[in-house]
């Protein structure tokens, strides 16, 4: 990957934020699983996925599917900086008059599937990747997990499902922030050796930097790293990412700001200095 | 009697044989598809003993196109796969077929586990999707290709019970058979105890009773001219099912005569708050009272004291 590239990737992710920020008042976010995961979304959509905004529903393009549909403001953001929405239906974060909230769901051009409760997408990726294979198609299918999802049986199930259907066209990238809702993971439900646990059960697995691009293209680069093999790319991520008083407080999960506190965070966000946000925190599932 | 002209197996084949968009899927639960593995090749798909798993991958393969026939124990199925079935393939309105085996009384002496005796209430639960519950072998082979074309998603209450009748009324998404009318007594019934309630409605008439016998087949959609027809008929209206009395048919005749503002007293047989004593087929049907002279007897009795 070129410095150029590589800047433009940091850009694209810095606009991003942004509008994961606004979309964190007026009801506000998940805000800290948006921020984790935007780095990943922007390499992934700019430079590895076969997805067109102009040919969505191409049967031969790839697909990315949200488990942890939290993060979906950072699925919304870039989609406006990809072009498949218009900027404009951010500001209806919430609102009944379209279908912008707190879960991915199909009715937003370029969402796959909808998504909310955990642990079931890996399943409905496992369904695609079978179909592709049976079509003799070249589509991949990446399914963005959550560490705190990994608590679901329906994971490994699906796991082992998908190792012994031979799916080396699946992908899971976790988003390994370290946190759940409310805690550390491994101070609730220790994941660790997860990329052992994923091999364990049939999978090549990668464990990368999740916010170093060049890192994310060294490991989707070799995909598929062994035929017949699901590849399994454990993302080491902050949640939070790009804004440190956000980013040191573990909870910082769920966040709903005054506009003020937005406008103290995009200054944050810019690099001048770090916001004291009072706000309280609303936890929700 | 005429005979059961193809068998479930040998129609689904043929449909999937004309329409590549047809995947039949199982949890290991291959008894009413033991030859298709061979002849589908690819398009039938195993998934083990993974319902959760099964339900998803059903969603995505529909999501690109297809129409899988999903086959698994119907406890494990409607109540293990439960949030995966309202929730990939609800929301989703896909059409995903649900084949669930092995239900009520056809459990016979697995135990309460692998009672399915809540099915109904939970898939009809779901918005848009639709259950089936065939009274026979005969009556599931008429509504197959039917159910299997529509595009909505679906619930079969899977029955290939040898057919005791012959059924001669064709078969219409969200219409009921009328069996035969009775100015008396109704009784409405789906799935395995059609049999025994078609054998419990002669001996009800062999003491001069008037009795007709409703085959509801599908529960949802419902047939609620057919419900509310036999209730301004009757003077007594039976349901008999082997499921639990919550959310199966007892509640939709009771919502659909609420519905209707037609007031009949209605009698239920079903299990009110408990499992079945397990044991082979007609020892069960005996021993629970849902053999016909057991459901006979207990609709009689009812018919008298409203008749006092």
């Amino acid at each position: 990957m070129t410095e150029t590239e590589q800047q433009e990737l940091q850009e694209l992710a810095h606009r991003v934020r942004r509008h994961v920020l606004r979309m964190a008042t007026d009801g506000g976010c998940f805000i800290g699983a948006s921020l984790s995961c935007v780095d990943v979304l922007a390499y992934l959509y700019r430079h590895w996925l076969r997805v067109s905004s102009a040919k969505l529903d191409d049967p031969q393009r790839d697909y990315l599917l949200l488990s942890k549909g939290h993060d979906v403001p950072a699925l919304y953001g870039l989609f406006v900086e990809l072009g498949f929405l218009e900027p404009h239906r951010l500001a209806s974060h919430l609102k009944t008059d379209d279908h912008i909230y707190w879960h991915p769901n199909r009715n937003i051009p370029g969402v796959e599937f909808h998504s909310g409760s955990l642990g079931h997408l890996l399943g409905v990726g496992v369904g695609i990747a079978l179909d592709i294979k049976l079509c003799r198609g070249k589509g991949r299918v990446v399914v963005i997990l959550g560490d705190g999802e990994l608590n679901e049986g329906s994971v490994w199930e699906a796991a082992l499902v998908a190792a012994a259907k031979r799916l080396d066209n699946l992908i899971v990238v976790v988003d390994r922030n370290g946190f759940q809702a409310n805690l550390a993971t491994e101070a609730l439900i220790p994941l660790e050796p997860l990329a052992d646990k994923f091999a364990a059960f049939g999978w090549e697995t990668v464990r990368l930097d999740g916010h170093d691009f060049e890192d994310l293209e060294a490991g989707f680069a070799l995909i598929p790293r062994r035929l017949g093999q699901p590849t399994a790319i454990i993302a080491d991520t902050v949640r939070g990412r790009g804004l440190p008083s956000i980013a040191a407080r573990a909870d910082r999960w769920f966040c709903n700001f005054s506009a003020a506190e937005i406008e103290q965070l995009l200054e944050e966000l810019e690099g001048h200095r770090l916001a004291v946000i009072e706000s309280d925190i609303i936890v929700a599932r | 009697m005429n005979t059961v002209p193809r068998s479930y197996e040998d129609i689904l084949h043929s449909v999937a044989l004309s329409d590549e968009r047809f995947v039949v899927l199982t949890a290991e639960n291959r008894s009413a598809i033991r030859d298709l593995p061979a002849k589908l090749g690819e398009r039938f798909i195993d998934f083990g003993i993974c319902e959760q798993t099964l339900v998803g991958a059903a969603a995505g393969l529909a999501l690109r196109g297809r129409i899988p026939v999903v086959h698994a124990l119907a406890t494990f199925l409607t109540l293990r796969a439960f949030e995966f079935i309202r929730t990939d393939v609800g929301i989703a309105h896909l059409p995903v077929k649900l084949v669930g085996t092995f239900t009520g009384f056809a459990s016979e002496a697995n135990g309460p586990t692998h009672q399915s005796l809540e099915d109904v209430a939970l898939m009809r639960g779901i918005p848009g999707m639709k259950v089936w519950c065939p009274a026979d072998a005969q009556d599931l082979a008429l509504g197959l290709e039917a159910v299997l074309r529509d595009p909505a998603p679906c619930y079969i209450r899977y029955n290939a019970a040898k057919p005791l009748a012959n059924h001669d009324a064709p078969f219409e998404l969200g219409r009921a058979e009328i069996w035969s009318e009775g100015t008396d007594i109704t009784l409405l019934t789906y799935g395995t105890l059609f049999g025994e309630c078609l054998k419990a409605v002669a001996l009800l008439r062999d003491t001069g009773l008037s009795v007709g016998l409703i085959n509801m087949r599908m529960l949802k959609p419902v047939d609620t001219a057919a419900i509310a027809a036999a209730a301004r008929r009757s003077k007594l209206l039976v349901t008999v099912e082997d499921h639990f009395q919550t959310g199966g048919l007892y509640s939709i005749v009771a919502e659909t005569l609420i519905e209707q503002g037609v007031v009949v007293p209605v009698m239920p047989l079903a299990f009110a708050e408990r499992w079945f004593k397990p044991a082979l087929l007609a020892d069960a049907l005996a021993y629970e009272g849902f053999d016909a002279h057991g459901i006979a007897a207990r609709v009689q009795d009812r018919y008298a004291r409203i008749e006092a």
